[in-house]
């Protein structure tokens, strides 16, 4: 079974193109509290990186940086080659490149699920609204769940709210997609649909930065798995590599605690 | 007393019913002493109180009798004051033969909002019909081109006080938007511009602010810079309520999560078209209930530009009054007056309960 699986090779970067992510000698202070300490970390286009740690460990808030949900203080982030400033403009522009899934989804309660799905593309790509619409039942046939148009978030259960909340960052077509913790919010019964929905975009070749304790989602996609503790990335190996053989003490207790 | 069972009957017989409905009703006014009691003190204050106020309202009243005599004699209402001085009334010292003006002004407006609570009208093209119909409104009224000009201190009545209540309400909305947003924002210049213009308005009485621009103004400012008295007088009520729906405003925006910023941040939305389309219709929405509440406050606070010598509805009344030909009726001008004044102020309560009725109800 493990030795059928097929064995992930990360896609090779094009030498000529910048790397989906460069974090290079980040540092982020909440006042006095040193969140991120000295974060270096490359992430090539077509990559799958599964972010695990303890909680208070940083991880979020590291995802959260790249697209400016919360801002760094030191180093440098370049997204696709291009560094993050101070320049709302250029953040909005990298930002339509970014699509992100909530822990809480974060749909818009007082829009249908389709208007959800097009605002961003109307409003942002300047798409019609014919088009918009086109795509967004596209992706929403592809999360399987186009019967519910025309309903409101309200009206959805746990995981196909988070269904269409990946849907919403898809009809954006973004390059890279972070996910926060996707499944921590929902009911046991829940957590697969979404999942395999996450199984399904990473074969289809998508950049994804996910944040999460599925371990078994790790092993299944990710390419590396970045372990965090204390604002610092403790280690980072292949998920084979990284469940057999943890090299770090810090490593080797966070797999006991989330493995038993 | 035995505590005795009594087995519950079962479907009552057609002749059953009402004998049922009398021995339950009773045992509601008269089961325990003290509903006994409550019952029989209100049926006292009903006997002593509707049988006159009837009599006054309509048995012993001047319906029609245009002759002011006759509401000399009468010992009730004088409802036929109403009728004759209704021109008065409605358009208080609007030249005599131009009342027709006035008049398609009234209708005008209530059309106009009539058409806006359709939900099928609200788009762009509503706000320009609206630009467009003050324009020819305050023609209407103003005169010039064509029509006798009329000045703003001849205006009296219905059209001062729908006028004062739509402009004042339309204009201060929006204004009360971009101060609930400055005064969250975190660039300190705009928030302590919008607290200090919030705070210094609500801090003050509206009568002191109505005071300030109709009669100091003119004490510092040049005549040829000074607006007219009406205007200063829509002016001053706008950034009332401005001020006030702006608080009202906040409160909204503070209830929706930081979730929501997020998402739309996340998506490229740039701040303003992710206020406009995604926190503030949750916002207000929020809001509704208070929102209401501060609008239906301000339509029944522009009777208070009377102080300033304007002629709004209540003003009009009491020149009416002044006809000596009349024993001078206050109670039923100002009855009629209050009953304007309520179909405003209801109509616009249903217009806000159906607007929280509407979209998803589920969160």
């Amino acid at each position: 079974m493990l030795l059928s699986a097929p064995t992930r090779v990360p896609s090779m970067p094009d030498p000529s193109a910048a790397p989906a992510i460069q974090m290079t000698g980040m540092n982020k202070w909440y006042g006095n509290f040193h969140v991120l300490k000295n974060i270096n970390l490359t992430v090539h286009r077509g990559e799958k990186l599964v972010i695990c740690g303890p909680s208070g460990s940083g991880k979020s808030t590291m995802i959260r940086c790249i697209n400016r949900l919360e801002e760094h203080q030191q180093g440098q982030i370049a997204v696709e080659g291009v560094e993050l400033s101070h320049d709302l403009k250029q953040i909005d522009v990298i930002r339509r490149d970014i699509g992100m899934v909530f822990q809480h989804f974060n749909l818009f309660p007082h829009l249908t699920i389709l208007e959800n799905l097009t605002l961003a593309p109307i409003w942002v790509r300047r798409m019609r609204r014919g088009q918009a619409e086109q795509t967004a039942m596209h992706y929403l046939e592809r999360v399987k769940i186009p019967d519910q148009a025309h309903k409101y978030p309200g009206q959805l259960s746990g995981g196909q709210q988070q269904r269409v909340a990946i849907a919403r960052a898809l009809c954006m077509s973004p390059k890279i997609i972070l996910f926060d913790e996707p499944t921590s919010a929902l009911d046991p019964e829940m957590v697969k649909e979404v999942l395999d929905t996450m199984v399904a975009l990473a074969e289809d070749g998508m950049t994804m930065l996910c944040v999460t304790h599925e371990m078994g989602f790790a092993r299944q996609v990710a390419d590396r798995v970045v372990f965090m503790d204390q604002g610092e990335i403790v280690e980072m190996n292949t998920p084979s590599e990284f469940f057999s053989h943890p090299r770090h003490q810090r490593s080797k207790l966070f797999l006991a605690q989330i493995l038993n | 007393m035995k505590a005795v069972s009594l087995p519950l009957p079962a479907e009552p017989m057609p002749g059953q019913i009402r004998f049922g409905a009398f021995r339950r009703s009773a045992k509601l006014l008269f089961g325990t002493p003290l509903n006994a009691a409550l019952t029989l003190l209100f049926g006292v204050l009903l006997v002593a109180t509707v049988p006159p106020m009837l009599r006054w309202l309509v048995i012993d009243a001047v319906l029609f009798n245009p002759n002011p005599s006759a509401c000399r004699v009468a010992t009730g209402a004088c409802w036929s004051f109403i009728y004759a001085k209704s021109g008065q009334l409605l358009f208080g010292i609007y030249p005599l033969d131009e009342r027709w003006r006035p008049a398609i002004v009234c209708l005008l407006i209530l059309a106009l909002l009539g058409w806006s609570v359709r939900p099928a009208s609200w788009a762009p093209r509503l706000l320009a019909l609206w630009v467009a119909a003050l324009v020819l409104i305050f023609w209407l009224m103003g005169g010039g081109i064509g029509l006798t000009e009329v000045p703003t201190s001849s205006w009296g009545g219905l059209p001062v006080t729908l006028l004062l209540t739509v402009v004042a309400i339309g204009v201060a909305f929006p204004v009360g938007i971009v101060l609930a947003l400055a005064r969250r924002s975190t660039m300190p210049a705009i928030r302590i511009g919008a607290v200090v213009l919030i705070e210094s308005v609500r801090g003050l009485p509206l009568l002191s602010i109505l005071f300030v621009a109709s009669i100091m103004m003119p004490l510092f400012l040049p005549e040829a810079l000074l607006p007219d008295k009406f205007v200063r007088a829509l002016v001053a009520l706008t950034i009332f309520a401005a001020a006030y729906l702006a608080e009202v405003i906040r409160g909204g925006l503070q209830a929706i999560p930081k979730g929501q910023y997020e998402a739309a941040a996340a998506l490229g939305l740039p701040f303003w078209r992710a206020q406009y389309l995604i926190i503030l219709p949750q916002a207000i929405r929020v809001a509704i209930p208070a929102l209401a509440n501060t609008i239906i406050v301000m339509i029944k606070n522009t009777s208070l530009v009377l102080v300033v010598g304007l002629f709004d509805l209540i003003s009009s009344g009491k020149a009416a009054l002044a006809d000596p030909d009349w024993p001078s009726p206050a109670a039923e001008t100002f009855l009629f007056i209050g009953a304007i004044f309520f179909a405003l102020s209801f109509s616009f309560a249903r217009f806000a309960d159906f607007l929280e009725r509407r979209g998803p109800t589920a969160h």
